[in-house]
């Protein structure tokens, strides 16, 4: 009897060993993300102002705004919506609806995980060498957006591709019988219930798109501009490459304004993040299937 | 509307949709063969030996890439010590011990650090972590292969978190009840059972992760120190280092196109892309594999 309490008590110690060892490591990897974020906006929050933010960098961008890096990174970021989420949701609709299960099929779900492998880097490199050399858009919003938008459909297909298969097939069967057609159901049935999960994987994609820096560098992004951009061919700065800039390339440059422009940046993204996780989770309370 | 005009409608529509799938192979091709065509001059103009010879400056035509590789594998192992352990603990406790409000907590947390912008982290590793580091372990830079380790290992973190903890959720249900049933502890039951079984998938996760953590550019670039000099022990964790992505990132806007120097940073484009090919293509094979298998238990 006595040996049995024993093994039990050494079980459940190891178990609290355990568990204690596994929440400790959960809570040292949230820590530092909700540092980070407090510490920018706690840092950089004084600087954030109306001239801050609709003025033009000055002084060799010592002070002034971050006007044209924000129109920038507002531009890049709908190029790449533009591109990426009908191609992203074309390729979903086609592999969770159309698709055979065939050879072909998987070369091209084994594309998908290349793609989104990728080092950016490299995509910077093939927008360089196709877009901007090859096809002479030259530096400019298009050919950035066209790399961004390449970087990001993976993100786009494989979340829609999730919330397009988890509609019940009971829906589809449903409209065929009632005399559908395949892209009638798709269009009137499929689609409208798989639009919260579609909407989330492509924020969090166009989130991924424009916060990165890599991609753009010799693809769009400018050092400095002294005006906006006007066209699609146009170069632009951009947020994510001005907070390089202003951090590694600019000697001398005030803290404040290199947090302040972290502030700008966090808070797109994170706004972005945020939204996706409302409507995800609203989606969720009010799914009746 | 005719049922001819429906039909027409409904062709064009459907190729349009297989179109958008079929693009996704093309894009990987069309890296692939920009890549090579503006990297392999490169295997031309530098002979071999001197590619692999141990000095990268490419002002004075030193093309050697040891450094770069043994740079992006110093900080790739630091970043694997960090990422590795945090990320599959945090994996388990989310996928089997959080109580459901940790994890609706958690699980946006590490949805948030997915989305940091790198370049967010390498600013913040200059400014907070490089000093902190010089100062603690006494080092003329903080600026170190340890620091961008460090780095890149929280950002490896949510990749390797997502993907294990679907493989641990994907373990039936049936398995953890029966060792329940046979009188196992909750942690004997991950132990001995969950994890064996979602072993393929968390593998997958630590290699996505490392993956990752290989491509990472900004951050290793700004926090690095960018020194390409060979690393020879342990104790060149806390030197300045250059990995292979940050030399393109770095050279590249300073580089004529069509030169040497372009083209050689091309070639570290092609040694990138074809890691990253192997990477995924072995993650994914696991992952079909596994799928063959549930279909076999299954059916």
């Amino acid at each position: 009897m006595k040996r049995i309490r024993t093994v039990s008590e050494r079980n459940k110690l190891i178990q609290g060993i355990g568990f204690s060892g596994l929440s400790l490591a959960a809570l040292i990897t949230v820590i530092p993300i909700i540092m980070m974020v407090v510490y920018i906006f706690w840092q950089g929050s004084p600087a954030i102002s109306w001239e801050f933010l609709s003025g033009f960098p000055r002084e060799g961008m010592r002070a002034g705004g971050v006007l044209p890096a924000i129109v920038g990174t507002f531009w890049l970021t709908l190029g790449t919506a533009v591109i990426a989420v009908p191609l992203g949701i074309g390729a979903a609709i086609y592999l969770s609806e159309y698709a055979p299960d065939t050879r072909w099929t998987r070369v091209i779900r084994i594309a998908i995980i290349n793609l989104a492998g990728i080092p950016s880097v490299v995509y910077g490199l093939f927008g360089l060498g196709l877009f901007v050399l090859f096809l002479q858009f030259g530096t400019s919003i298009l050919a950035g957006s066209l790399t961004l938008a390449i970087m990001t459909l993976p993100v786009i297909i494989s979340t829609a591709e999730e919330a397009l298969r988890a509609v019940p097939n009971s829906f589809r069967v449903v409209s065929v019988s009632l005399g559908g057609s395949k892209w009638q159901t798709i269009r009137r049935v499929v689609l409208p219930q798989a639009i919260p999960g579609i909407l989330t994987g492509v924020i969090l994609g166009l989130e991924r798109a424009a916060g990165e820096t890599a991609p753009i560098l010799f693809t769009v992004a400018a050092f400095f501009l002294p005006r906006l951009p006007s066209s699609i061919f146009d170069a632009t700065m951009a947020l994510p490459y001005h907070l390089f800039v202003i951090s590694t390339q600019v000697p001398g440059m005030p803290v404040q304004i290199q947090y302040g422009t972290a502030v700008v940046l966090l808070t797109f993204v994170l706004s972005m993040n945020i939204i996706a996780t409302i409507i995800r989770s609203r989606a969720r309370a009010r799914r009746q299937w | 509307m005719t049922m001819r005009e429906i039909n027409w409608r409904e062709l064009a529509i459907t190729r349009l949709i297989k179109a958008c799938g079929y693009s996704v192979i093309i894009f990987v091709g069309l890296i692939f063969l920009f890549l090579l065509r503006e990297g392999s001059p490169a295997l031309v103009e530098i002979p071999i030996p001197s590619l692999f010879s141990s000095r990268w400056y490419p002002i004075e035509d030193y093309f050697g890439i040891l450094p770069l590789i043994s740079g992006t594998i110093v900080v790739t192992i630091g970043a694997a010590l960090v990422s590795v352990p945090l990320g599959v603990s945090t994996a388990i406790f989310i996928a089997e011990i959080a109580p459901h409000w940790a994890k609706e907590i958690l699980k946006p947390l590490v949805e948030v650090l997915a989305g940091l912008p790198s370049v967010m982290l390498g600013f913040l590793g200059i400014l907070v972590i490089a000093p902190l580091v010089r100062t603690t372990i006494n080092v003329p830079t903080g600026l170190t292969a340890f620091t961008g380790a460090l780095l890149l290992g929280l950002m490896a973190i949510p990749t390797i978190v997502s993907v294990a903890e679907d493989a641990l959720d994907a373990v039936p249900r049936t398995y953890r009840q029966a060792a329940l049933a046979l009188g196992a502890t909750e942690w004997q039951i991950i132990w001995r059972v969950t994890l064996p079984a979602a072993r393929s998938g968390v593998l997958t996760a630590i290699m996505l992760g490392i993956g990752r953590a290989i491509g990472e550019t900004m951050t290793v670039m700004m926090v690095t120190g960018n020194a390409p000099v060979l690393l020879t022990g342990l104790e060149s964790l806390f030197r300045p280092v250059r990995t292979m992505t940050a030399t393109i990132a770095a050279e590249m806007g300073e580089v004529a196109n069509g030169s040497v120097h372009y083209h050689s940073l091309f070639l570290i484009g092609i040694a990138l892309f074809l890691i990253s090919l192997i990477v995924n293509m072995t993650a994914a094979s696991v992952v079909f594999r596994q799928r063959k298998r549930a279909e076999r238990i299954l059916s």
